[in-house]
């Protein structure tokens, strides 16, 4: 394992716990949304904004800009949360999630929200949209990297293995995909709904460099990126272990949290447990 | 005679030189969509999908968002129905600007039978928000098409039957083709016919008919379905008093369906009738059979003109 400097890893650590905190706000704010793989997807999603990507929330349309896409697009409210607090926008648009009128859709659309690369929300399309950036990258000797995270459970969807054939075909290394493997969908266990293992001999059958880490650990997190971006003639895939719901005690692991809010004695609860996780973090 | 898909391979190559940015992807048919002439042009910018038509749609949205004018080409059946979710999220909502290039439209498609007879396509795209339908009608036309999508942004869809088809048009006249803007092919004050792809040649032969007769039919070849020129269809209800619409599609939901909703709301009472396939699959056999069986031929044409005319 690398080295990393403390102080970037607690920086990191903290920025996700603010970010939880905007999660849990918008929900309770919107009355409807995902907070179980909203949570779960959090400390990748930080990672990759505020230390990894080269990107440049002035020039959302810079075409060297390395690019996220985010397949599992009901986890919105962890990528609103860090484009804003990246500059993309206002921090106070997030109030407005699920607002008629407002920008901040139920699911990303990138034609209205500046940083969202493609629209999602129907599970299974997102890799192979980022397929089609690493390919045009390619054929322009770009240099940038494209990232592109899927559900566990969305890894049922049939395109998606049509697009890991592609992506192994074409021997995209410009490109990383993450699963964030938090066990959970919406029916319940992801074994008992349709058995996905083992995850790490799919993706390894199809032709992917496979990693799989704690996907909580900013340290773990920033050291499979480095390895996948270096890794050569091979489309890379980090299985990330995660806890769905992570950071609010009651929604990890808890299928119920899947696709329903807060109430106000919930939001209390998880706000105190956040605030205290991040006074811990601010020492 | 020639054929609108050797015309399609034939434009993407001139395109290719043309535009760096021109991309094609193709789902295991590039022989029979005739993007091989590109692919072997352009290999570089040619992209085999495999027999993986959803994985094509999505990827081609990704080559577009990095300043790729992507063409999607496979038979109409597989482009449409089988990767709607994908062209609505992906192209439609997104306003991508990814190109579908469908060919086997229709039931001209012949001895395959109903499976790969594709007569929903075009209603299938026609209800989604951002997309523009086409439908050429020969070789010529459809080189000008195809060109017109690679040079106009947004989401397209344009479908061309198999065999080969008569030329109608010339080069010089064709280059005045504009999407959204249908065409007067032949001048007439009794009726009006409307069709588009593959019916407009038997509507200009039914055209001919129908003058030995003493029925002076106006034929316009309406190659963009939407956006709909609204405009012109209204004035021939106006002039002609009496549309009939001719496509190699279902009755429901294709030109006729749409030119119906435009003159519901839009017109002083005329006599319509569609002509179509009238909501069922069809079958297995020679294409000049299926459509003599199925009502889409000239005598089709000259046949619905007189009833309409009767009442």
């Amino acid at each position: 394992m690398e080295h990393y400097d403390r102080k970037i890893i607690d920086r990191l650590d903290l920025m996700a716990v603010n970010i939880r905190k905007h999660v849990i706000e918008m929900l309770y704010r919107a009355k409807s949304g995902h907070p179980g793989g909203s949570l779960s997807a959090v400390d990748m999603i930080v990672a990759l904004y505020f230390a990894h990507m080269n990107h440049n929330p002035k020039n959302p349309n810079d075409p060297d800009r390395d690019r996220f896409i985010l397949s599992k697009g009901h986890a919105a409210p962890a990528l609103y949360a860090v484009l804003a607090e990246s500059g993309y926008f206002s921090v106070d648009e997030l109030k407005n999630l699920r607002e008629i009128n407002c920008m901040l859709q139920g699911h990303p659309v990138c034609s209205y929200v500046p940083g969202i690369e493609a629209s999602t929300g129907s599970l299974g399309h997102g890799l192979s949209f980022a397929n089609g950036v690493a390919l045009a990258g390619k054929l322009d000797e770009k240099t940038y990297n494209a990232y592109v995270m899927l559900g566990d459970g969305e890894t049922d969807e049939g395109q998606v293995w049509e697009a890991a054939a592609a992506a192994s075909h074409y021997k995209l290394d410009n490109l990383t995909a993450f699963i964030d493997r938090n066990f959970l969908q919406i029916d319940g266990n992801t074994e008992e709904v349709m058995r996905l293992e083992s995850v790490r001999d799919r993706w390894s059958s199809f032709g992917w460099h496979v990693t799989e880490i704690d996907g909580h650990n900013m340290k773990q997190i920033l050291g499979a990126l480095n390895e996948a971006d270096n890794h050569k003639r091979q489309p890379s895939v980090i299985i990330l272990n995660t806890v769905k719901g992570k950071g609010v005690s009651f929604m990890e692991n808890n299928v119920d949290f899947h696709g329903v809010p807060p109430n106000e004695m919930e939001y209390n609860m998880a706000m105190e447990e956040l605030d205290l996780m991040q006074k811990k973090l601010e020492g | 005679m020639a054929n609108p898909r050797n015309a399609y391979g034939e434009t993407l190559v001139k395109l290719g030189e043309k535009y760096p940015n021109l991309v094609v992807l193709d789902a295991d048919l590039s022989k029979s969509t005739k993007t091989i002439m590109f692919a072997k042009k352009y290999p570089e910018r040619f992209f085999e999908m495999g027999i993986a038509e959803a994985n094509m749609i999505s990827t081609a949205a990704g080559l577009a968002s990095c300043g790729k004018i992507p063409f999607a080409s496979t038979f109409a059946v597989f482009a449409t129905g089988r990767v709607y979710d994908q062209i609505r999220i992906d192209l439609a909502y997104s306003q991508a600007n990814v190109k579908i290039f469908a060919t086997h439209g229709g039931i001209s498609v012949g001895k395959d039978g109903a499976s790969h007879q594709m007569i929903e396509d075009i209603a299938l795209m026609r209800v989604l928000p951002n997309m523009t339908v086409l439908a050429p009608s020969d070789a010529t036309q459809t080189g000008k098409i195809v060109e017109l999508m690679a040079t106009n942004k947004g989401p397209m869809y344009a479908r061309i039957g198999r065999a080969n088809a008569p030329i109608i048009y010339d080069k010089d006249y064709i280059e005045s083709v504009k999407l959204g803007k249908g065409m007067i092919v032949e001048d007439g004050s009794d009726v009006t016919i409307i069709a588009c792809g593959t019916m407009v040649d038997p509507a200009i032969d039914a055209r001919k008919t129908l003058f030995k007769q003493g029925i002076n039919a106006q034929v316009i070849d309406m190659h963009t379905i939407k956006p709909l020129d609204e405009k012109l269809v209204i004035k021939c209800a106006r002039e002609t008093g009496a549309i009939i619409t001719a496509e190699e599609h279902s009755i429901i939901g294709g030109l006729g369906g749409a030119i119906a909703e435009t003159l519901a709301e839009n017109s002083h009472p005329v006599r319509f009738r569609r002509m179509g396939i009238k909501d069922r699959f069809c079958e297995s056999g020679e294409p000049k059979d299926l459509l003599e069986k199925y009502g889409l031929n000239e005598k089709h044409i000259v046949k619905n003109v007189k009833d309409l005319l009767k009442n």
